[in-house]
């Protein structure tokens, strides 16, 4: 598709100059007296692929972050910088490199302190690279290639985890996870996508499964889009795997998901690896029966951080599912909140050096207090979930679980 | 893992699919053997009609293959009149211009349901979804068989219409020659209308075929659009029964290199017959001679 | 229109922007309009000289970007040498291409579908092989010297892809006025009667398509360069290809600067429309897929050819009013 660049919102930027008048004219009635410096407010890019093939992933990604903004307006803004309101700056990077590209370079003239988002990997390393350029602060969302943060840029920061984090973990989970159950599943068959998250995951996955004792007898990489999944589902069925592992975005899961009941397909555990809709609220809500049982190891909140369930039945009151993206933008704005305070500047050299030492534990994932080391925050992990009882609980590891793994997947 | 089982099961299903590629096939072909357009808003014409049997489903309850019985006549009006007051006229006869008009119509087709309905993927839950009728080894998903057979019948109800009735012969004639068909009196932006309407209709009827078992987004129909093309070119430009067995023959061999090859690599089996046929016969297995 | 001034005259004009301008915004709007010019014009010569509808551009394109790549990451070749590199392999490719679709006597529409379809196939293939990193990808690492063809700043780049479009429209308009042009464009008037002729029609075609795609890969090796990060979609995506052809048609096919005119335009189109529509999802390019078929439907023969005509009508018009003036004087 040909693919427009740029945009500004005239109407945001006419919102801001009528509201930065009315402030600045309340202030001054309101204490004659006294000179208070005015509180400009701060200007945040917020980028997400709100158009195009990542348009649902980018819009999810844009409510938790402005849910975030919202929030800490209301509360008062910035503290440190006299209650500055943070001003959202929104982009669209149209599912392509050049889109968030174009946006960056929108977002850097129109002076903007920080930048926050992304979603997909391609996206968020060509647009913290742009963003490098001007030393402008680049907060990942979500983005798991482990590229993004090996490239010795200063200004790139990952909230979540990369792949390299999220095979391991998966692998270790996996292990403890069959051990406790008594080692029932020894072969896996992995059904990945394409493309960069797909390909990079099942890579890792096929060098350290089989050092942890696990034969992978097949590694079935498809497309994005991809029509049907009764062939694969037929290999799955004809060499009878222990184990399943999708890795693929919601459509495709949900294909795989249908295609398997259909043809009966039942392995001891569909153990997904950023499964699109394993740990998705709208799939458990709309296929109950494939659903069932299947685990996934993802970004997920902490379920017990009240922060994080006001956020849930916040956003599902707004009439959205409660999806990664939200909960990841909301925690990597509540992120840059933090480094403005600690900063008590929107400059941004200070926010690069605030968020470089930032230890902070206001956000609603289950990673500790963030510390940043080369950009990738060290306590960044997934956690293992199950559908149990139609509702998505978490079951590894232990610190948050709520529930135990039902492993293998009772035969009916 | 090359069983024979798996081959027949992968045989059956591939037929299955093919079916639902041929009758998206059948109407582009029409469109292209009669108006000898490229027409790049296939996809996003099916995801259209996708959307609109789903809120068939959604908001007045109906059954697809009931809603199927609006929609196409419905789709069928909505062809017509893109062909007869928007494509036609602003093509002003240019191959090229259909080719851009045809692109910024899917832009602005596609961009409207992203608007509209957001990128939600939706899906209805029919109770005869999920139940299969067993071949020999293989499962088949009743809605898939019910797929196969409606759209034989739609191709030989196609191809009865073009054979014997007056407008199917316009068509050809039109097809075949277009000054002597306008010198015998034949109203060509009519019958280009009428033909773009069957191709619209046919994705009406695809689209509710295909509703069952698969998804619903803004951009669920480009996935079918490259796939439609290679039956098109296979099965001979302008043909019907070209589209039928292009159809199936694609789905099957879609399936088995899919099988053979892995789902990625697979799809390069269907490109690779796509350039064979035209590097060896392009005018198709049923298509006109050149 | 005779003549490198019609040429210089816009390229000087461009040239200057960065000298007028600090903002990396416009400057970054206009790389990506200029390499859309770019690509166009390797289509405008096969589709608009040439009479060959391309529907796979992006093989050619995709082919200088992952040369080029490749070549950088895997072998550590110098970043330019990797560049000419590349746009050689493109340029090998078309001839390949050509030879395949032309001997089999490909024309019109089934020469369109057939490049679509080489295109896929390419994409297909760099989705899972491991030289291409597969759905990974290719990272060029950053490396912001201009040895290694990076710049800190965005304007070497800006004045490098104009350099590249400034040689593509001499080549065209030397070819324009060539031979060789005149041969081209007489096999796509009419390939018969020049076979007739004496044109060796079939060798035509192969040159054509081989200088159409090494100016379509240069704007591939130089979207890897700018960029520095490439994957089967982004390389040989249906994207690409539609871009190359949008360009060239909107600003009129054919015709030297008719690429250019149709990026700005189309890019600017883009721009305005984003403004217009605000922050509603999708809005945007609903407005600019109407504007598209409008513009279309109003100037068929592209802004070259209503340039064009608008003269022609001037023309006619001073030269009637001149006569009137001498019957009445």
């Amino acid at each position: 598709m040909p693919i427009p660049t740029t945009r500004i919102s005239r109407r945001r930027v006419l919102r801001t100059t009528a509201l930065g008048l009315v402030a600045s004219a309340s202030a001054v009635i309101g204490a004659p007296h006294r000179l208070r410096a005015q509180a400009t407010p701060v200007k945040l890019g917020v980028l997400h692929p709100v158009s195009g093939a990542l348009s649902l992933n980018g819009q999810q990604g844009r409510l938790g972050a402005t849910i975030a903004i919202e929030e800490i307006n209301a509360a008062g803004g910035i503290k440190a910088l006299n209650g500055a309101r943070i001003e959202p700056m929104l982009g669209d990077a149209q599912s392509t490199p050049d889109g968030g590209n174009a946006e960056v370079e929108k977002m850097n003239a129109a002076s903007v302190a920080a930048i926050v988002g992304g979603y997909a990997s391609a996206i968020c390393l060509a647009a913290s690279q742009t963003a490098a350029r001007y030393d402008l602060p680049y907060v990942v969302d979500v983005g798991v290639t482990d590229l993004i943060v090996t490239r010795g840029l200063k200004n790139t920061f990952r909230f979540g985890p990369g792949y390299g984090v999220i095979a391991k973990t998966a692998i270790d989970n996996l292990v403890t996870i069959n051990d406790q159950a008594g080692k029932p599943a020894r072969t896996a068959m992995i059904v990945h996508e394409d493309s960069a998250f797909g390909a990079g995951l099942a890579k890792l996955l096929n060098e350290q499964l089989p050092q942890r004792g696990f034969q992978v007898i097949e590694t079935i990489s498809h497309p994005t889009p991809t029509r049907d999944f009764n062939t694969v589902v037929l290999k799955i069925r004809a060499q009878n795997p222990d184990l399943v592992i999708p890795a693929n975005y919601y459509n495709e899961y949900v294909l795989l998901a249908r295609a398997m009941q259909q043809q009966r397909v039942r392995p001891k555990g569909i153990y997904s690896v950023l499964g699109g809709a394993a740990s998705s609220y709208k799939f458990v809500k709309e296929f109950p029966e494939a659903a069932q049982y299947i685990m996934d190891c993802n970004h997920w909140f902490d379920p017990r951080n009240p922060k994080a369930i006001a956020l849930k039945k916040k956003v599902e009151d707004r009439g959205a599912f409660f999806t990664y993206e939200v909960f990841m933008n909301y925690s990597c704005v509540l992120l840059l909140a933090d480094a403005l305070e600690r900063a008590a500047s929107a400059e941004r050299a200070k926010l690069i050096s605030a968020l470089a030492t930032s230890s902070f534990s206001g956000h609603v994932m289950p990673y500790g207090p963030t510390r940043f080391v080369n950009g990738q925050n060290q306590g960044a992990a997934p956690v293992n979930t199950q559908v149990l009882d139609n509702d998505i609980k978490v079951i590894f590891p232990e610190a948050f679980a709520s529930a135990k793994p039902v492993f293998p997947i009772p035969r009916a | 893992m090359l069983s024979p089982d798996i081959l027949f099961a992968a045989v059956l299903n591939g037929l299955l699919m093919g079916a639902l590629y041929a009758l998206v096939a059948l109407g582009l072909t029409l469109i292209y053997g009669v108006l000898h357009i490229i027409n790049f808003a296939h996809g996003a014409l099916l995801a259209a009609a996708m959307f609109a049997a789903f809120f068939a489903h959604r908001l007045l309850g109906l059954d697809p293959y009931v809603a199927a019985v609006i929609l196409t006549p419905a789709f069928f009006a909505l062809g017509y009149a893109l062909q007869r007051f928007l494509i036609g006229p602003a093509a002003h006869g240019e191959d090229r211009n259909y080719l851009l008009i045809t692109l910024g119509l899917a832009v602005v087709i596609e961009n409207a349901l992203l608007f509209a309905f957001r990128a939600d993927t939706r899906t209805i839950d029919l109770p005869y979804a999920f139940q299969v009728i067993e071949v020999g080894p293989a499962l088949l998903a009743v809605p898939r068989v019910v797929a196969l057979a409606v759209t034989m019948a739609v191709a030989f109800g196609l191809w009865l219409f073009m054979r014997w009735s007056d407008t199917g012969k316009a068509i050809r004639a039109v097809a075949r020659e277009k000054l002597g068909a306008e010198l015998s009196g034949i109203e060509v932006a009519h019958i280009y209308a009428i033909t773009f309407g069957i191709g619209t209709a046919c994705l009406a009827i695809a689209a509710c075929l295909l509703i069952p078992t698969y998804y619903v987004n803004p951009r669920a129909g480009d996935a079918f659009v490259l796939i439609a093309f290679t039956i098109v070119v296979l099965g001979g430009m302008g043909s019907v029964t070209g589209a039928l067995v292009g159809g199936l023959v694609v789905g099957v061999v879609e399936s088995l290199c899919g099988l053979m090859l892995g789902e990625s690599l697979g799809q390069v089996g269907i490109f690779a017959v796509f350039i064979l046929t035209l590097l060896m016969r392009p005018t198709g297995l049923f298509g006109a001679r050149a | 229109m005779r003549g490198a001034a019609p040429i210089l005259l816009p390229v000087a004009l461009l040239a200057i922007v960065p000298v007028l301008t600090a903002s990396n915004a416009v400057l970054n709007f206009l790389v990506a309009a200029l390499l859309m010019a770019l690509v166009g014009q390797g289509w405008n010569l096969l589709g608009g000289y040439g009479g060959q509808y391309s529907f796979g551009h992006a093989a050619f394109f995709g082919t200088g970007a992952y040369a080029t790549a490749i070549l950088q990451v895997r072998y550590g070749v110098n970043a330019w040498l990797a560049f000419v590199a590349g746009t050689l392999a493109a340029a090998l490719l078309g001839t390949i291409i050509g030879a395949l679709c032309f001997r089999s006597g490909l024309k019109g529409s089934y020469f369109a579908l057939i490049t679509l379809a080489f295109a896929e196939v390419l994409r297909i293939v760099a989705s899972v092989a491991p030289i291409t990193g597969a759905g990974v990808g290719l990272l060029i690492r950053l490396d912001l010297r201009p040895e290694a063809f990076q710049f800190q700043s965005r304007a070497p780049f800006y004045w490098i892809v104009l350099a590249l479009l400034a040689v593509s429209l001499a080549a065209v308009r030397m070819i324009e006025s060539s031979r060789f042009g005149a041969w081209l464009i007489a096999v796509r008037e009419n390939e018969d009667a020049a076979s007739a002729l004496g044109v060796d029609v079939m060798r035509i075609k192969i040159a054509a398509m081989t200088v159409s795609a090494a100016i379509t890969g240069a704007g591939g090796c130089f979207y890897a360069q700018y960029f520095l990060f490439i994957d089967a979609g982004i390389a040989y995506g249906p994207w690409i290809s539609v871009e190359a052809l949008v360009a060239p048609i909107i600003g009129g096919i054919g015709t030297v600067l008719g690429p250019l005119y149709g990026a700005l335009a189309v890019k600017t189109l883009g721009e305005l429309t984003k403004l217009l529509a605000g922050d509603a999802p999708g809005l945007d390019l609903v407005v600019y897929g109407s504007l598209l078929i409008a513009v279309v439907a109003f100037a068929p023969r592209g802004i070259a050819g209503t340039l064009l005509d608008w003269r022609e009508r001037l023309r006619g018009r001073r030269a009637i009013a001149a006569t009137g003036e001498r019957s009445h004087g």
